[in-house]
């Protein structure tokens, strides 16, 4: 038999994490220590699982199959195809990220660091399902510990409203896109959960057209799209770091996945009918957004709101259904999910030493934290879409896409990028240049080795990744490719 | 051949971005040894381009020294370099301009090694969009060279940087979006980016109605996106109104790669993209390009005649100067190729390179003044030349080669110009005539209020002659300025082929 790589990956932090509440609650060094070595070593692995796809074959990959409940249909049944290595890559990337900066975690980190781990087996195992069952099972496990993590380790003021409103919301949706699972389950009159066979269950026009938007709009919340966006700022505001890195770098893209998984690519002539709607809605998501974000005192408002906008690219990439623009959404669901854990790092290391997030009572941190600084830029950089770095290479191939399908939203949304750079360069020159502010002059010290370590790993991508986009491209385009079989348009 | 020879444009493109990284391992307390590292760090590309100039065939069809690389396979654009002759001339600009102003930021105190690191960045920038043949690639190069841009007027800037900086930036990717828009719908189109390719293509391309604008009215739409873009960098009257503050609160070497190398990337991509991409809607529209031009060239002197900040002064000088540019391409782009057109062509690309010597010089000395006297008012100068002999006589000269006196640089290229749009528009040219004297009056106004008058006793004491280096700077620039002005065919020969082919 061969090595279960990819179970391997998914399990590491479940176990990681079980481990972790067994250990005594006095052990902290070796806390963390074990929550790193795990997160590493399931990066470690990614990367191995990363640079061993075989692109020329394209499909499914690294499949495992055990039957789980044979009776109703379910299996365990894994698999990665081009779209979702760079997932589960982002996946681990943030997760270790997210170790690394809450290193400072005082408060119960037994409990802290495990539920990290839960989340992240959480993730990677919706990036991975080809069971519509085990994709349910994995999403909802992220459930209780988002929850958790923000009602005990958030900003005391919001974090009960925040944790509240977030599960609420998402829970909801979860919820409605379940019953267009189940019904998509009933209708495919297979007794199956296999992914890969209700591709080709083949639904009739009516039903596609009536489930699509349930199943999608389901996801979609997680996705952040207007108008079910208003969770995601107050619960990433109110979340602590290491959680907002996850929430915005990985979880509002496990939604876009999914509603891409379930909703695009097993109904697919729903998704042609209702594409319209999709591109209205993610316009307004763009440009709203971003304006929003403009008016934020709140330096981590700021970068809740850029989220809700360029999720809105994502969204408009899947509507167009077409080979420039679902390459592009991939591409911007990593760069954004690299680029917002960038965001969240630095607005945590700032908070950490100010303790205050208003915008006007920061100021002249460069100095006093170069390093963070330089990685708000760059992050700024890739958010405003700029050339040579990794946003530009992903938003440009969408914009393509929607000017092949409805050229008006490539014209109405690129205007965002001009407010996405307004808004970044104030924030940029209020927080990190000018006069520092004579109470945060004594207090603010620099960011810590492990810090900057996350910011040169992030850093380092985004850049890499906007020079050279054939690290990643060619695995997507194997993604791309089969979706396009689905939806008819290769 | 070997490695080197093959790739010599690339060395040349990457190598200050390369040194800068290297910069950035250097401890920023050593600051002696990063001024000398990036000083250089930007001879190397000079010498190679040099290099490239002894090699380039001026008679050769097309673009030289090419290098095509796969690179963005999936939406099928390419790394692809070359030059022609308007590139070489440009290419030679920067590489030039680049470390004389490093040299003249040796007086910069704060923070020089995030400035070196910039400055060298910005190289790398400006480079990529005269070198780049493919249009993704040259709109990476035309975007990021803001960046570093941005930041030095934002950190090592006058009293109203943060206003100036934001303004440059919002200013320019505003104007950029319609360029990225288009860039996109004629890769979306063609299925490709590659510029030769495009200039074969796209002119004659017909495609479907889109919005329901039958496609001419969508080409002309694509054409005014490019010329807004480009027509800002120029900058052409009246789309002029970020230079004056970006200029004026940029700290001196920043204005000088401003107004030398940064203002010429808009022209560039007129005679690179514009002319040759949209014959036929530049045809249609060059009337309106050369009244822009000329309201340029008027209004910019007669603006550059009111002010009271030297700096600004020089500032407003240069949209009268890029106004012959465009005056030059907008009659080209009228008659297409005709021998009076190559005469305006070949004058609007010497005319950037000369205006791209005469405004560093100029801001060179403005800000060798502001360093002694902490004040750009011309009414706080008074009688300099008795006080500063050297720099009044080196002043005098710069100005009068900026002016367009007969025997410097400014001289020929404004003459060309103004040679070959005459039979075309000739009113339009006349007005632009008349505006050159503007520009005698109020460079002539500047040098009396500075050199000339009674000394200001605040003055007279404590400010100190132009020193060695300071000299060293503006030499080079002195020596092309007289040579251009009494020899110019050794450049012209490069331009013209490049110009007669350009339609």
């Amino acid at each position: 038999m061969q090595f279960p790589l990819l179970s391997v990956i998914i399990f590491i932090p479940l176990v990681a994490g079980v481990a972790l509440l067994l250990m005594p609650h006095d052990r902290k060094a070796l806390i963390k220590v074990t929550a790193l070595c795990a997160s590493c070593l399931t990066l470690l692995l990614t990367v191995i699982l990363y640079v061993s796809y075989n692109t020329q074959a394209g499909g499914y990959q690294f499949i495992e199959r055990i039957d789980w409940l044979p009776s109703l249909g379910i299996s365990y049944f894994v698999g990665v195809d081009g779209f979702s290595v760079p997932m589960v890559l982002l996946g681990s990337l943030v997760l270790v990220c997210g170790v690394l900066v809450s290193w400072g975690v005082e408060d119960r980190p037994r409990e802290f660091f495990s539920f990290m781990m839960f989340l992240g087996t959480s993730v990677l195992g919706v990036f991975s399902s080809l069971d519509l069952f085990l994709l349910f099972f994995f999403y909802e496990l992220a459930v209780f510990p988002k929850y958790l993590m923000i009602a005990m380790w958030g900003y005391p003021k919001t974090r009960d409203y925040g944790a509240m409103k977030l599960t609420l919301y998402l829970f909801i949706g979860s919820v409605i896109s379940l019953v267009g699972a189940l019904a998509m389950y009933f209708a495919s009159g297979q007794n199956t959960f296999d992914m890969l066979a209700l591709e080709k269950a083949g639904f009739s026009l009516e039903f596609q057209r009536l489930w699509f938007p349930v199943v999608f709009v389901g996801f979609a919340v997680l996705a952040g799209m207007f108008p079910f966006h208003s969770w995601a700022p107050d619960g990433h505001v109110a979340a602590p770091t290491a959680i907002s890195m996850l929430l915005a770098g990985v979880e509002m893209k496990v939604g876009a996945f999914a509603a891409l998984r379930v909703a695009i690519m097993l109904l697919p002539e729903g998704a042609k009918a209702w594409a319209p709607l999709i591109f209205g809605l993610a316009t307004i998501n763009v440009v709203y957004g971003a304006l929003i974000a403009m008016i934020q005192t709140d330096f981590k408002y700021v970068i809740g709101f850029s989220s809700v906008s360029h999720m809105g690219l994502v969204l408009i990439g899947f509507a167009t259904l077409n080979r420039e623009g679902l390459l592009g959404a991939g591409l911007q669901m990593f760069s954004h999910g690299v680029m917002t854990a960038m965001f969240f790092a630095v607005v945590g290391m700032v908070y950490d030493r100010a303790h205050t997030r208003d915008i006007a009572q920061l100021g002249g941190l460069f100095r006093k934290m170069p390093w963070a600084g330089v990685g708000f830029i760059i992050g700024g950089l890739v958010s405003m879409g700029m050339p040579g770095f990794s946003g530009f290479i992903a938003e440009f191939p969408i914009f393509m896409g929607a000017w092949k399908a409805a050229p008006v939203v490539a014209i109405i949304a690129i205007v965002g990028i001009v407010i996405t750079a307004g808004y970044i360069l104030l924030v940029v020159r209020r927080v990190f240049f000018g006069a520092i502010p004579p109470a945060l002059e004594k207090q603010v010290g620099d960011v810590t080795i492990k810090d900057k370590v996350v910011i040169a790993v992030l850093g380092v991508i985004m850049i890499a990744l906007g020079w050279l986009p054939a690290l990643m491209v060619p695995i997507l385009k194997t993604g791309v490719d089969h979706i396009l079989r689905l939806v008819g348009g290769a | 051949m070997n490695f080197f020879a093959d790739h010599i444009l690339s060395i040349i493109l990457f190598f200050p971005a390369l040194a800068g990284l290297i910069i950035l391992f250097v401890p920023a307390k050593q600051v002696k040894a990063i001024r000398w590292i990036a000083l250089a760090a930007s001879l190397v590309p000079l010498i190679l381009s040099l290099l490239v100039w002894i090699q380039f065939k001026p008679l050769g069809r097309g673009f030289q020294f090419q290098e095509r690389l796969v690179w963005y396979e999936a939406i099928k654009a390419t790394y692809h370099l070359g030059i022609d002759g308007i590139s070489l001339v440009m290419l030679l600009l920067t590489t030039l301009l680049t470390p004389i102003a490093i040299l003249a930021s040796f007086s910069v105190q704060e923070k020089v090694k995030a400035y070196m690191i910039l400055f060298l960045f910005l190289e790398t920038g400006m480079l990529g969009v005269f070198l780049a043949l493919d249009l993704l690639l040259f709109f990476v190069f035309w975007e990021i060279g803001l960046v570093p841009m941005y930041f030095l007027i934002n950190l090592w800037g006058g009293e109203r940087r943060n206003y100036a900086s934001l303004k440059f930036m919002i200013y320019t990717m505003a104007g950029s979006l319609g360029l990225l828009l288009a860039i996109q719908l004629m890769g979306v189109l063609t299925g490709t980016f590659d510029i030769p390719e495009l200039i074969q293509k796209w002119p004659a391309f017909q495609g479907a109605s889109i919005l329901g604008l039958p496609f001419s009215v969508i080409k002309q739409v694509a054409f005014w996106a490019f010329v807004v873009a480009f027509a800002i960098k120029v900058p052409v009257w009246p789309f002029h109104t970020w230079l004056p503050d970006a200029h004026t609160e940029a700290p001196t070497a920043g204005s000088m790669i401003l107004a030398g190398v940064l203002l010429k990337l808009g022209a560039f991509g007129f005679l690179r993209l514009v002319l040759p991409l949209f014959p036929v809607e530049s045809q249609m529209y060059a009337g309106g390009l050369v009244f822009l031009a000329v309201m340029a060239i008027v209004l910019g002197a007669l603006g550059a005649f009111g002010q009271t900040d030297f700096k600004r002064l020089v500032a407003y000088s240069s949209i009268n100067h890029m106004g012959f540019v465009v005056l030059g391409i907008g009659a080209a782009a009228w008659v297409g190729l005709t021998k009076d057109s190559v005469i305006a062509l070949n004058g609007a690309v010497l005319q950037m390179f000369t205006h791209g010597l005469s405004s560093a010089g100029m801001f060179f000395l403005v800000g060798v003044i502001y360093d002694r006297t902490h004040t750009r008012n011309l009414h706080d100068y008074g009688g300099l030349w008795s006080l500063l002999p050297k720099y009044g006589t080196i002043l005098v000269f710069t100005s009068m080669a900026s002016l367009g006196l007969p025997g410097l640089s400014g001289f020929v290229s404004e003459f060309m110009v103004v040679r070959g749009a005459w039979p075309i528009f000739t009113i339009a040219t006349a007005v632009s005539m008349v505006g050159l004297f503007f520009t005698g009056a109020y460079v002539l106004k500047a040098l009396y209020i500075v050199l000339h008058g009674p000394i200001n006793k605040h003055l007279e004491g404590h400010v100190t002659e132009i020193n060695t280096r300071e000299i060293i700077v503006i030499a080079p620039l002195m020596v092309l300025m007289l040579l251009i002005g009494v020899w110019p065919a050794w450049i012209l020969e490069i331009i013209n082929r490049a110009v007669m082919t350009l339609f």
